[in-house]
């Protein structure tokens, strides 16, 4: 059978979840390779073999953490050359996306960015994408070279399928566009303590109608109870109210959780373009003719105020 | 010190109007009305900034599309840039990202460069990729997807935030950058701005001119290919509720019948 490479994400070798995902979606198409570069390879080989990599390159150096992406580029190039694979597939991060352009680049390959879903094709896999602002569908398919595609995240359910993970090492030559970005200094994102936005089952987002940093607490109230990840609108980041890291749309996170909260939001287009492939939407707003409610499976008419506590309270009763 | 600035800008249809795709799966750009994308405007911006506090800087602002894309070159002349490139050639029609850097780095070349300045993605196609396809063609580094961005003494410097980390950058002229829409509001072009436009100059060079082979772009150069576009079906109407006292209790009911609580 063939294989298909799978461009790992990591955190020192703690696997995050997208990664699982596109292990689940590359068995479509064929055998898992998976390729992991940087510390932790031998924490993370477990998990990727039990989500199906029947191999996992790995390979570690400075460079990678030195220098901006180039030197990974190299290092799945050489992967390629090793592997001869039906397809690339890469998680659709900012990083992945520039990796996989200049990859697809050198290989004189198709690129696709940013599939929401993968299925087998007779001429190759068959990508599925949400475009402009999620009013269309797309399928599309590289008709040129070894197929290399961005996949997002929340694309599938990771299913485990235990294969054998064999840890090979892979060798690496960095060329000399390698060191041509330096990372001077790297500080990791804070941690909230609350799920990753883009991985969330369910997020709560607030907007220009919450109306102050400090009255965030109540959408992060509500998250809390819900056990959800907080969102917010553009508005609400530009106004200094919630950090840009959690902006939800267009400039921000595309989320597609199973359930969608806005609250004080009006739902334009840019915003809609990052949620509105959440399974559920419901809202509150208190102007009835705002957009968001053409989006909702359930809306409440009404001020966040009084209806986001509430809802936070009866959730808490109902949960016990 | 002199310092040749080239800052590639989209034309793309405007995301309020109906965008949909033609018979031949492009991008409809004829029933929309088309503009500067957006976040291109973050990237004139930083551009001017930076040619503002150099001596001797010149910036020159390049895009390939369609015949209307002009009107992108003449907006960023007016925000302030000095001369335009409009690359249009109906061999165009349909181009990948893949030739659309193909083209996009000649022209940058034949220009002659010290930075180039992108925006972190348009607005219609959205892939965040140019940048990155850039830098690989011209053999240059990137520093890509910045919310803050400086250069000095032949060196650019700039803030990445990404998902997982925060990161301070620093390569060497000539690099290939991009900005974030964090990088800073774009400037609206004033009076005296919009008169001067009238009178910078604007080349428009086609595929000859960039000793680029008509095959190798265009939809028959593409190396993906558009299976089928769907409308997405609208969202069937919701319930929706005034709160009258009871709103919050009513949404939690929903959650619960829809087993999230
Ligand atoms: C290139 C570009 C990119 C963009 N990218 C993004 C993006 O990534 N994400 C994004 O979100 N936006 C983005 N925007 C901005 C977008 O166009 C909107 O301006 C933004 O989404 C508005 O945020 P909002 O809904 O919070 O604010 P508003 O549109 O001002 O809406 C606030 C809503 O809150 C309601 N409200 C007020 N008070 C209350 C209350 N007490 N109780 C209940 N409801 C209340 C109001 O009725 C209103 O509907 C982008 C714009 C551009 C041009
Ligand atoms: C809905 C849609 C989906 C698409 N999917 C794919 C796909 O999967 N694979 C594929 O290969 N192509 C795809 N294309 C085609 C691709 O969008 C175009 O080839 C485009 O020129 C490059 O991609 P982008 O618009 O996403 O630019 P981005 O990479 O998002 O642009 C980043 C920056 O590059 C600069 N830039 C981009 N285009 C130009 C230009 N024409 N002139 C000057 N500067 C520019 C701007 O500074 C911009 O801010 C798609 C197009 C559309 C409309």
């Amino acid at each position: 059978m063939a294989e298909v490479l799978v461009l790992v994400d990591h955190v020192d070798g703690s696997v995050r979840k997208p990664t699982l995902e596109l292990l689940t979606l590359a068995r479509r198409i064929g055998d898992p390779v998976a390729v992991h570069l940087g510390p932790g390879a031998d924490e993370a080989a477990s998990v990727l073999a039990e989500y199906g990599a029947t191999r996992v390159l790995v390979a570690d150096a400075p460079e990678f953490a030195d220098y901006l992406v180039v030197p990974k580029v190299d290092a799945v190039e050489a992967a390629v050359a090793a592997v001869s694979p039906a397809a690339v597939l890469v998680p659709s991060s900012s990083d992945g996306k520039e990796i996989a352009a200049r990859l697809a680049l050198r290989l004189e390959s198709g690129l696709i960015t940013d599939a929401v879903d993968l299925t087998a094709g007779d001429e190759g896999p068959v990508a599925t994408q949400s475009v402009f602002a999620a009013g269309f569908t797309t399928r599309s398919r590289i008709t040129r070279g070894t197929p290399v595609i961005t996949v997002k995240p929340n694309s599938t359910s990771p299913e485990a399928a235990p294969a054998a993970g064999a840890v090979e090492q892979l060798e690496v030559a960095f060329g000399e566009l390698a060191t041509g970005t330096t990372v001077v200094s790297r500080t990791p994102r804070a941690s909230t303590g609350r799920p990753e936005l883009t991985e969330a089952a369910i997020v709560v987002s607030g907007g220009r109608g919450v109306n102050g940093a400090e009255n965030f607490a109540l959408i992060e109230a509500l998250a809390d109870s819900l056990g959800a990840a907080v969102g917010a609108s553009r508005a609400a980041v530009d106004a200094g109210w919630y950090p840009h890291a959690s902006q939800v749309g267009q400039t921000g996170k595309t989320v597609s959780p199973q359930l969608y909260v806005a609250a004080g939001i009006s739902g334009a287009i840019q915003h809609r373009a990052g949620m509105q492939t959440s399974k559920t939407i419901v809202a509150v707003n208190k102007d009835s003719e705002a957009p968001i409610f053409e989006l909702v499976d359930f809306g409440v008419v009404g001020d966040l105020f009084t209806v986001v506590p509430a809802l936070t309270d009866e959730v808490k009763n109902r949960k016990g | 010190m002199s310092l040749r600035i080239v800052v590639c800008v989209k034309y793309v249809p405007d995301a309020s109007g109906d965008r949909a795709f033609t018979e031949d799966l492009t991008t409809d750009r004829e029933s929309v009305d088309g503009l500067l994308s957006e976040l291109d405007e973050y990237a004139v911006e930083q551009a001017l900034q930076i040619a503002g506090s150099t001596d001797g800087a010149e910036v020159t602002v390049v895009t390939v599309g369609p015949e209307d894309a002009e009107d992108a070159v003449r907006k960023a002349l007016q925000m302030g840039a000095d001369k335009g490139v409009h690359v249009e050639d109906d061999d165009l029609h349909g181009t990948d990202a893949l030739g659309t850097s193909l083209v996009l780095a000649a022209a940058i070349e034949k220009t002659g460069y010290d930075l180039v300045v992108c925006g972190m993605a348009s607005t219609d196609g959205v892939m965040g990729v140019l940048p990155a396809l850039l830098a690989e063609r011209l053999r240059v580094p990137q520093v890509t997807l910045l919310s803050e961005v400086a250069v000095a003494d032949g060196a650019v410097t700039g803030r990445r935030d990404g998902d997982a980390a925060s990161e301070q950058l620093s390569a060497s002229l000539p690099a290939v950058v991009s900005v974030t829409d964090q990088s800073g509001e774009a400037r609206y072009p004033s009076f005296k701005g919009i008169m001067a436009a009238k009178k910078k100059p604007v080349e428009t060079w086609d595929l000859d001119d960039l000793d680029i082979e008509a095959d190798t772009v265009g939809l028959t150069g593409a190396w993906s290919a558009v299976e089928d576009a769907t409308a997405r079906p609208p969202r069937t109407a919701g319930e929706i509720v005034t709160d009258e006292g009871e709103g919050g209790k009513q949404l939690a009911g929903y959650l619960a019948e829809h087993k999230f609580i």
